[in-house]
């Protein structure tokens, strides 16, 4: 495992801000036994299975992928909130420690928002005592408390903070509190946002508000963020670059140009066709997503490729390898890449080379 | 719609947990501490206006008021030495009259005065045995349902131990295990709270645990732990407020139980025979045949105190609760 | 011809302890058999209630006035045994919930037999067909039948919930958020279900959703509605790419179209809150929240005018601003809204092939 980590890092950054990353996962590896799937029995399931992505600082990742496919998992590893089974997390080029006091530091500068910001709220605590709660976490009691709390609160677009502070959550409708819920992870001045579908459950004139604040935070505070979404418009909107999951792999990652506009794994280029708004065809992929318990052997997505389905991949003279031959974990970089044996080999010289 | 937060149990922890240490000096008009206070007390009044409603719930709570002014008042309307056996100031087995409204007993002492008495053992001993069977069972219910939502492995085998534990107290016979305890260990109020309290609990262990598992898969929890809280601070600052209102109506209905457990060890005889209470004068009404002998006015005043303080406090109990419970389901 | 559905005036009033909150404020839809319309708005702009009230499915606080008129018949004037048939037979709902709706301990076979068996629209001896035909129909092997709940994925619920309601052969769907909850893939799947069941056979639908966009690819009109009320409406491509109405602008632009320049790193929402139903602001009920509001928003409530009529003065799209076109009120609030005529069923009749 050691020497395939440094291998995926060797490659320096190509675009973006030129930093080394922040927050990256490598190799990171989650399987749960048991009861997983809904309708399935025991057996271990692999929700991650060998992601590596890196978040630099100040850039915007979005991790899309339909539900079921390992993006919440993986956010969560980033957070600390699951340990991986296997890999590792690493926060400014060291791997993470799980002891209390290693955690405790590592929260305050990683924060999470997450999806429904109903829930995320105590409903018996009120605006300010949901901000105040890291703090107090973190410091205790502090003399500026009050003063701090009101800045997160307008630097999170609710303003003036005074009128809100008394509030209790459902007071507020869902753009306050998901504004309420991003204030409480500003108070403690994080350096990065792991956002687990922040706009799925708001209306869809407040999204684009939600969104817009996480670019304002981005372009005054430098805050980086990772975003799992479903949503592709969503990366569209905020994303510097997308890795695009599938069955607990990325199989297709680099800037949201080149991967939103270009296409170049067969997944990516369905998830896209079905989009109301597409152009070309919908290529609407049969069945459900797969089942994690049971990830197919060579590439996972090929029982439901519609390239090896057509024959394309036959005449590339690819299909074996499909059938047979895992593609390679993708490095976690800002390079463009792809995991799918057709497109490197019908595409050589425009796609996995960067 | 109303608010879930104006429960009077959820107004204690804030409080208490984080004094007030703002820089001093004339601040700001409102501080957002005193804005919440106000909110609280809006708040509190609602859910006063709400208990209202419920009439059965206002009588109980006028005759629980009532009991316990007399229970307070009692060593002001009754003269101590007129209770002990060689001070009695009327003939033995007196019929209710002017003098002695509910008559005398086998001493000659007045059954008023008896039972008035009788009622500062009985609460005593009622609130006492709640207070620690709500104590434990909330400590361990609490301690379980959040270790096996939250705790690793470990925190699961404790959890799942201490889930074993409640549920050996709770098969186990409450009143043999009282009257055994209280068998053993030295006679006394003291072991009658003890004796009550460690049979009553696991219930309200039960439920705190049922009502923490519901708390805990709340994403505000998870949110929580994000922010870096540990094990105590989810339990004090998220799960406390939202089990306290569960466990107030819950003790209402305890204190009624206990009560009861209190009158039972003494009519069995193995309450502190140096107390006078409810119980006792029953036991002593059986030991002076007070039954075959018609003396109705010895047995039905004590037995009828027992059965209007349950009375009350479980229409308190159940008023409790049914302001409570709809703001329950509200938060789910 | 009556049209399938004909809805005028449509009121939906909730009495609670706070006073009286108006949810719909004056609805006017209509629908023909085959044709899909869709219902776009925020939550709390009243969509659902209307789709609640056409089957008369609101609770009792609820004052309704207006008339739902499905297939010529009243709905809010009928008895309960008439109401009961026709919640089945005439028209049936379709709800976002799938895993909710459906009775965990039941097999799917029995739970879509049930209103067949229940309503007898069907002998009893060809129920299991019958159920076995709609299975196949919404794209569910007919073995699926003998399932639980429980041992299907969200999008194969969604396909049972489907059957139900086609089971008795509705005249009419409404799919109230069907998709929402879905992945892009299964939502795919299930529009695709959807517009194919519309066109073989030849039922209307009411398609009710927060995505606009969605609405956009499924239906052939939509209507968008803000505080209760319809703010515009008219062919989908038309309302959405060149919306007239700033509602249905920031809604169109609230979901960006992937390789559109201008929404890249721009993500376009709208400040403010929708107004309190209780107390909605003067005028325009959207002006508070308007970009491009004038004084005059503040006095005239506008009423749906048509967009680019023709000579006589109709339009297939009507939207509900005072910026919309010739309607705009020089004079006063008095003259302009009361020469137009009422658009409601127009569009239909000028679309029919």
């Amino acid at each position: 495992m050691s020497t395939t980590e440094t291998d995926s890092h060797e490659t320096p950054p190509v675009s973006g801000r030129g930093t080394a990353p922040l927050l990256s996962a490598r190799r990171v590896e989650v399987a749960f036994t048991a009861g997983f799937a809904p309708g399935g029995g025991r057996g271990t399931a692999r929700a991650v299975d060998g992601v590596d992505l890196d978040v630099a600082a100040g850039e915007i990742v979005a991790l899309v992928g339909e539900s079921g496919c390992g993006k919440t998992t993986l956010a969560r590893v980033l957070l600390g909130l699951e340990r991986p089974t296997g890999g590792e997390v690493a926060f400014e080029g060291s791997p993470l420690r799980y002891g209390s006091r290693d955690m405790r530091r590592y929260r305050r500068r990683v924060q999470l928002v997450q999806q429904d910001p109903t829930g995320s709220l105590n409903p018996r605590r009120t605006v300010y005592e949901s901000v105040v709660e890291g703090l107090r976490v973190h410091k205790g009691t502090l003399a500026d408390e009050a003063e701090r709390v009101a800045d997160a609160l307008a630097k999170a677009g609710l303003r003036p903070p005074e009128r809100f502070l008394p509030r209790y959550p459902h007071e507020l409708s869902g753009g306050q509190r998901q504004r309420v819920v991003i204030a409480g992870a500003l108070v403690l001045e994080p350096e990065v946002l792991v956002a687990d579908e922040p706009v799925a459950s708001l209306d869809a004139s407040v999204r684009g508000e939600i969104l817009r604040l996480l670019l304002d935070l981005r372009a005054d505070l430098g805050l980086s963020a990772l975003v799992a979404t479903h949503d592709l418009g969503l990366a569209w909107n905020i994303a510097d670059r997308v890795a695009v999951m599938y069955l607990g792999r990325v199989v297709e990652s680099g800037t949201v140009e080149e991967v939103l506009s270009a296409p170049a794994h067969p997944y990516t280029r369905a998830l896209l066709s079905v989009l109301p708004e597409a152009k070309e065809e919908p290529v609407v992929l049969s069945g459900e997503p797969p089942d994690p318990k049971r990830v197919p052997t060579g590439c996972r997505f090929h029982p439901r490729c519609p390239v090896l389905a057509s024959g394309e991949a036959e005449r590339a003279g690819v299909a074996d390898r499909c059938r047979t031959v895992d593609p390679a974990i993708l490095g976690g970089g800002a390079e463009r890449q792809v995991a799918c044996h057709w497109a490197a080999a019908d595409e050589e010289g425009r796609v996995g080379r960067g | 719609m109303s608010a879930p937060a104006g429960i009077p149990g959820a107004r204690g922890t804030e409080g208490g947990e984080h004094p007030d240490r703002r820089a001093g000096g004339p601040a700001a008009p409102p501080t957002p501490r005193a804005l919440a206070r106000r909110r609280r007390n809006e708040a509190l009044r609602r859910f006063a206006r709400e208990y209202a409603r419920n009439r059965a719930g206002l009588f109980g709570l006028a005759a629980l008021l009532v009991i316990g002014a007399l229970a307070l008042a009692a060593p002001l309307l009754v003269d101590r030495a007129e209770l002990t056996v060689t001070g009695a100031p009327g003939a033995a087995y007196q019929p209710p009259s002017a003098e002695y409204p509910l008559g005398t007993d086998n001493f000659g002492r007045s059954i008023l005065d008896l039972v008035i008495w009788g009622s500062r053992v009985s609460l005593t001993v009622g609130f006492l045995a709640t207070g620690v069977s709500v104590v434990l069972g909330t400590l361990v219910g609490m301690t379980a349902g959040h270790f096996s939502a939250s705790g690793g492995t470990a925190g699961r085998i404790m959890s799942s131990v201490l889930m074993r534990v409640t549920d050996w107290f709770l098969v186990l016979p409450t009143l043999v295990l009282a009257v055994a305890l209280a068998a053993v260990l030295p006679r006394g109020t003291g072991t009658i709270v003890l004796a009550i309290g460690l049979t009553v609990w696991p219930a309200t262990a039960r439920l705190v645990r049922a009502q923490t598992l519901a708390v805990e898969a709340r994403p505000y929890v998870e949110r929580a732990r994000a922010l870096g809280g540990g094990h105590a601070h989810v339990m004090a600052w998220h799960v406390l407020p939202n089990v306290m209102p569960v466990v107030l109506a819950q003790t209402t209905l305890l204190v009624a139980t206990s009560i009861i457990a209190e009158s039972t060890l003494a009519f069995l005889g193995v309450g502190d025979p140096t107390q006078i209470s409810w119980g006792g004068i029953l036991e002593a009404a059986r030991n002076a045949g007070a039954i075959s002998s018609g003396i109705w006015w010895y047995m039905v005043p004590p037995g009828l105190a027992i059965a209007v303080v349950a009375l009350s406090f479980t229409l308190c109990g159940r008023a409790l609760e049914s302001v409570i419970n709809p703001r329950l389901r509200e938060q789910r | 011809m009556t049209s399938l559905l004909d809805v005028r005036e449509l009121r939906v009033t909730y009495r609670t302890g706070g006073g009286d909150v108006p949810a719909v404020r004056g609805v006017d839809l209509a629908l023909d058999p085959g044709d899909t319309l869709g219902l776009a708005g925020e939550s709390g702009s009243g969509k659902s209630t209307v789709a609640l009230a056409l089957l008369r499915l609101l609770p009792a606080t609820a004052d309704i006035t207006g008339a739902v008129l499905l297939e010529g018949e009243d709905v809010l004037g009928m008895r309960w045994g008439r109401l009961r048939a026709v919640r089945w037979a005439g028209a049936s709902i379709v709800f976002q919930g799938a895993m909710h709706s459906l009775n965990p301990v039941r097999r799917i076979g029995d739970q879509i037999a049930e209103p067949m068996t229940v309503h007898g629209t069907v002998p009893a001896k060809d129920v299991p067909v019958r159920v076995e035909a709609l299975l196949e129909q919404v794209g569910l092997p007919p073995s699926r039948a003998r399932d639980y709940p429980h041992q299907l994925s969200g999008g194969q619920r969604q396909r049972v919930m489907i059957a139900m309601a086609l089971a008795c052969g509705p005249r009419l769907i409404v799919a109230d958020e069907a998709t929402t909850a879905l992945d892009v893939m299964i939502q795919a799947q299930i529009l695709a279900l959807l517009r194919r069941l519309v066109a073989e056979h030849d039922i209307g639908m009411l398609m009710i959703s927060h995505d606009l966009s969605v609405l956009a690819a499924t239906c052939d009109r939509v209507a968008i509605m803000y505080a209760g009320r319809i703010v515009e409406q008219g062919p989908a491509r038309e309302v959405v790419h060149e919306p007239a109405h700033p509602y249905a602008g920031a809604l169109s632009a609230a979901f960006p179209r992937i390789g559109d320049p201008a929404s890249r790193l721009a993500p376009r929402g709208l400040p403010g809150d929708p107004p309190d139903p209780a107390d909605p602001p003067t005028g325009c009920v959207f002006r508070p929240r308007c970009a491009v509001a004038e004084d005059v928003c503040s006095t005239v409530d506008p009423p749906l005018w048509p967009v680019d009529p023709d000579e006589r003065g109709n339009s297939v799209r009507q939207a509900a601003c005072v910026h919309v076109g010739h309607a705009r009120p020089s004079a006063g609030p008095g003259d302009g809204p009361a020469s137009v005529p009422p658009p409601a069923t127009a569009p239909t009749e000028e679309r029919r092939p």
